[in-house]
């Protein structure tokens, strides 16, 4: 399991999600990706991809204007 | 009535679903899941999608719960969606349309025959094996008309590939359907404007809560956006553009005082907060004195120029009515802050013409 980092803060979704899917195809199934995003709208999105695309939510951990959401990646990507 | 082949498949058929986000798309998508179809979800991102960015940037939406409508077709239907960035691809579709525009800027049939391409190139990369849309005819006045809905098949080059399941059966079979992979029987003919029967079918399946986006999923659809979208590209001399450029033109006052420039003045917290992350881009202004908004400056300004914006943002703070109102206005790649103590200007002083 490797743990990677993904920037996408600034954007709004659906890029953050866009970032995050195409970032996850490139991994393996238990590594995990952390996700920093600043539009408040991907601590729906991304859970939302996370979850019909097979991977899991580890934890979403919000700031004052950021959070950072850490996937799981799953063994369908 | 072409007779369909009673043999089963050995394997389940593979389908994309372009899925907008809307009711129709998850109908579609539905009723070709009841056949047993192996269907996954994709949703093309122009930069023009009304789905997320304002609603993400003002304040005032944040209160509503807030969701990408297309990530919820696909939890409702328990299917894959692949959202696929088509920004760059989107610009040849926009600024050259082969059948040209609708009402504002949208060129709804040349971005429906893109998209079902682009949908094509997906199927012959990933195996599968056609492609469905939430096509309605006569539900659009440009790309879903009994005229115009061969075109979009034709020009893409799915042709017998696309299959539009809510109102295949006014169409030519398709190959989906001459195979026997899906059953024609059970396609639907729905036709026209109306949203009755989609609505009923909604209610047969149990879906409640889907969207009903007023003027459809696109900006390029308002009136409001496209005439932005316009002066943009006059005022550069070109019609060249990047995302961000996009969603500018999505938030704040857009004010125009010369060919020079325009100012794009937030008219609410989270536009300020929104627009703040520009500062390196643009040069911005900020009022200090009072209570007030904050404006990014688009062009080529002259030095008189900035005063006379400084005065124009100072009309839209609390400052309005005072004699002097101090603005900071910052430029990109400079620490250093330039200060205006300047007089509001008076609001018989901006021209309605101005506002873009």
């Amino acid at each position: 399991m490797t743990h990677y980092q993904l920037d996408a803060r600034r954007l709004l979704c659906p890029m953050p999600v866009i970032r995050t899917q195409d970032r996850i195809a490139q991994l393996q199934p238990g590594d995990v990706l952390q996700v920093t995003c600043s539009d408040p709208g991907a601590a729906q999105d991304i859970p939302a991809w996370s979850r019909i695309n097979g991977h899991t939510i580890i934890s979403i951990e919000h700031t004052d204007d950021e959070l950072v959401i850490s996937v799981e990646v799953g063994a369908t990507s | 009535m072409t007779t369909v082949p009673s043999s089963i498949p050995d394997k389940p058929r593979k389908a994309v679903a372009l899925i907008s986000g809307g009711l129709d798309s998850l109908l579609a998508a539905k009723v070709m899941l009841d056949q047993g179809v192996h269907v996954e979800g994709i949703n093309f991102f122009t930069g023009f999608c009304v789905e997320g960015h304002t609603h993400a940037i003002r304040q005032k939406d944040r209160a509503k719960p807030k969701r990408n409508n297309a990530l919820w077709v696909a939890g409702q239907l328990g299917i894959k969606l692949h959202i696929v960035d088509v920004i760059d691809e989107y610009k040849d579709v926009l600024l050259n349309p082969s059948h040209g525009y609708g009402a504002n800027m949208n060129p709804c049939l040349d971005c429906k025959g893109f998209m079902v391409r682009k949908a094509l190139e997906w199927i012959q990369q990933n195996d599968f094996d056609f492609i469905i849309t939430g096509e309605v005819m006569g539900q659009r006045p440009m790309s879903q008309r009994k005229d115009t809905m061969p075109v979009v098949a034709r020009e893409s080059g799915a042709g017998e590939l696309l299959l539009r399941p809510l109102c295949a059966q006014h169409l030519p079979e398709t190959l989906p359907e001459r195979e026997g992979w899906v059953d024609r029987e059970k396609m639907l003919d729905f036709s026209g404007r109306t949203r009755k029967p989609q609505m009923a079918l909604a209610a047969e399946y149990g879906f409640t809560d889907y969207a009903t986006p007023a003027g459809g999923c696109c900006f390029l659809t308002d009136a409001n956006y496209s005439r932005k979208l316009v002066d943009m590209w006059q005022a550069r001399g070109n019609r060249e553009y990047e995302l961000d450029d996009l969603m500018l033109l999505k938030v704040g006052r857009h004010v125009r005082p010369n060919e020079r420039y325009k100012l794009i003045i937030a008219r609410e917290e989270g536009e300020v907060k929104f627009m703040q992350g520009y500062a390196y881009r643009y040069p911005t202004f900020k009022v200090t004195s009072h209570s007030g908004p904050i404006a990014l400056l688009d062009g080529t300004p002259n030095e008189d120029d900035f005063e006379f914006a400084a005065r124009l943002v100072a009309r839209f703070s609390k400052g309005r009515t005072a004699d002097i109102v101090t603005v900071e206005q910052s430029m990109p790649g400079r620490e250093k802050l330039i200060e205006h103590k300047i007089q509001p200007l008076p609001a018989s002083e901006i021209p309605e013409d101005w506002y873009i």
